[in-house]
């Protein structure tokens, strides 16, 4: 084994000659992956020692006994303005607002999509584009407005007032649409002669070709879901229903006071919150390279 | 028995544009029929409102004695095989076959014995849990015929479904989808751009040309006796001569002033006409045969099997083939336009006289 790596080293030694523009441009992209990785490190070092060491060292890049403590008060200890919310139970959330966002969203973008593409409608060019201008619109610029008609319809405080709103833009149509556009002609033609109708076509056909860009959307969307912030203060005032991401901010303040801040649980909170989006990322990622390996169309 | 009847079928589209002018013919039960023409001539406009796919704006299409002009094209008992397959990707070529009949609510076993026999009918037995993706060009076809053959559909349709395949295969594909026809002897549509395909593949051919029929006959009756100039320009390759010359009714057709040669037969019509002869009729004869036209060999083109004199009478182009085992003619060459061969055809409408 050692003779082998000695001469596959000669090998790449004479063989290779080493070429600078190789080693800056590696060099750079190593500064650049330190300079992401480095701070997120820190924080989960710094989960393993005590409050009160960062209050008075700030973060901290060497272990301490702590480490489990923190997770475990993060996750299980009681908080919260009302004394019963638990990191596991803004987690839960969290993840109910990214997987509905997302699932809610590519059915939505799916089944609009089909209809524009596959359908004589009359004005489906027209519907396009309106549906389109709503990405001019996020739920930012229309956050008021919505306010009041989810509040109106009494959706405050539900998971359907927190889902549904989000849901509602052009991204995931745009993407299927794009993607059925793409779908050769005669594929359709053929269900049609194998029998297939509009609906058995879209379940059979269209949705099992369409697996890729599920899960590529999936990825954007989940992330884009667990990530938000703003809509999420606004419409749950309910600490049951915090997000993990709204709820961090929530626990420290109730926890601040006279005492040493809960540093250590904060920062072990951040790690579980980073956590699931950098998953899914890793796992659907694969998948999706699979997927566009094995090329189907 | 008819089969399939098309009574004065058309197909105007929104934009206006007449793709099919009004079209009749009958297709015999167990017929293969040939609809070749150039490209946006109307041959799968006519094919795919004969599968439901595009709308009938005029005329009654019958098949199997049933008027099926509003009939969806999976209960018109057809199948169609497209020009680049249309398999399903994500399905294995089993699960290709057996889509339509599970959608027909045929039993398990039923579709498992027909996709079976279908499958060895077309030597894709050990492919059967593959994807498209994992076949060549020449397994997908297969694929693709598997899929109408399951359904023992009473109409086979297909849209040119060798075009995607290299020129060895297309030769090899010919002749199998022939056979399995024979054997079926299920009556089939066939359309192509490819007059060798039509040639070859054909009952009947049907020609077309700009969205209306120029000939309907067997292989050789539109290989001997063309319609027109069209189809005898289009169908063999190289295509009829025609060579432009005059008819005065006195039985001598005059290639010049001075040069003329007895004409074919009589016709009613007097003036200018094109003359059309197949390269491989015209002989090479000696200076002293009574109808002797001198030619000017420009180049020759090498078949193999034959050869291709390209040369000139008088003014006009004219292309003869002779066989390999002719010696390539030198200095003076003479040829003879057999009156047997000969075709006279109006030069402004292109009928044959």
């Amino acid at each position: 084994m050692a003779v082998m790596t000695d001469t596959d080293r000669t090998v790449a030694r004479t063989g290779r000659p080493v070429r600078w523009s190789v080693v800056i441009d590696h060099a750079i992209l190593i500064a650049g992956s330190l300079m992401m990785i480095l701070p997120v490190f820190a924080v989960f070092i710094s989960t393993s020692i005590s409050d009160v060491e960062i209050y008075r060292e700030g973060l901290n890049l060497s272990l301490g006994p702590h480490m489990a403590e923190n997770f475990d008060k993060a996750l299980f200890l009681k908080g919260g303005f009302t004394g019963e919310i638990t990191g596991s139970s803004m987690l839960i959330n969290s993840f109910i607002l990214g997987i509905g966002f997302a699932l809610g969203k590519i059915l939505i973008g799916m089944t609009a999509a089909y209809a524009i593409v596959y359908f004589r409608l009359r004005f489906a060019t027209f519907a396009f584009w309106i549906i389109f201008t709503t990405l001019l619109l996020p739920l930012e610029v229309r956050i008021l407005p919505t306010y009041e008609v989810v509040q109106g319809l009494g959706l405050a405080n539900t998971y359907t007032g927190l889902i549904l709103p989000l849901v509602a833009s052009a991204t995931a149509t745009f993407f299927f649409r794009q993607f059925f556009l793409s779908v050769p002609e005669e594929l359709v033609e053929a269900a049609r002669i194998d029998g297939a109708g509009p609906v058995k076509f879209f379940i059979d056909i269209l949705v099992p070709l369409s697996r890729t860009m599920v899960a590529a959307i999936f990825i954007i969307m989940f992330v884009y879901g667990w990530n938000q912030y703003l809509w999420p203060t606004l419409i749950t005032t309910d600490e049951s229903l915090f997000t993990l991401v709204r709820g961090i901010k929530q626990i420290i303040q109730n926890l601040d006071g006279a005492n040493v801040p809960e540093y250590g649980r904060a920062l072990a909170l951040a790690i579980i919150a980073i956590l699931p989006p950098v998953l899914v990322v890793v796992i659907f990622q694969s998948w999706f390279v699979k997927g566009l390996v094995e090329s189907d169309k | 028995m008819v089969h399939v009847s098309l009574e004065s079928i058309s197909k105007v589209y929104p934009n206006g544009v007449r793709a099919v002018q009004p079209t009749s013919f009958n297709i015999e039960k167990g017929e293969f029929i040939v609809l070749v023409g150039p490209s946006g001539c109307g041959k799968s406009t006519l094919l795919r409102m004969m599968a439901g796919l595009e709308e009938i704006t005029e005329g009654d299409l019958s098949i199997a004695g049933r008027v099926v002009n509003d009939i969806d094209p999976a209960e018109r008992d057809i199948a169609m095989v497209f020009q680049n397959y249309a398999l399903y990707p994500h399905m294995t070529v089993y699960n290709n076959m057996a889509y339509g009949l599970r959608n027909r609510g045929m039993g398990k076993t039923e579709i498992d014995k027909a996709v079976k026999e279908a499958a060895t009918m077309l030597n894709l037995t050990e492919y059967l849990e593959r994807r498209p993706s994992q076949l060549s060009g020449g397994q997908r076809q297969r694929v693709a015929m598997g899929r109408a053959i399951v359904r023992s559909p009473s109409l086979f349709l297909f849209d040119e479904p060798l075009s995607n395949l290299d020129a060895k295969l297309r030769g090899q594909m010919r002749i199998e989808i022939k056979a399995l026809q024979r054997r079926l002897g299920v009556t089939s549509v066939y359309v192509t751009h490819d007059q060798v395909e039509a040639m070859t593949m054909a009952d009947r051919i049907i020609v077309l040309n700009g969205g209306r029929i120029e000939q309907i006959g067997t292989p050789a009756e539109v290989y001997h006796q063309p319609a027109s100039t069209f189809v005898a320009s289009f169908m063999g390759a190289p295509p009829m001569n025609l060579l432009p010359a005059r008819y005065n009714g006195n039985g001598r057709v005059h290639l010049s002033e001075t040069v003329h040669i007895e004409a074919p037969g009589q016709a009613n019509y007097s003036g200018d006409i094109r003359l059309g002869v197949r390269p491989e009729n015209v002989g090479i004869v000696g200076a002293s045969h009574p109808d002797a036209l001198r030619f000017d060999l420009e180049f020759v083109e090498e078949l193999g099997a034959g050869r291709l004199l390209h040369g000139k009478v008088g003014e006009s182009g004219l292309i003869v083939h002779i066989p390999h085992t002719d010696p390539i003619p030198s200095d003076e060459v003479y040829v003879d336009l057999p009156k047997s061969a000969l075709l006279m055809f109006d030069p402004a409408t292109g009928a044959r006289l």
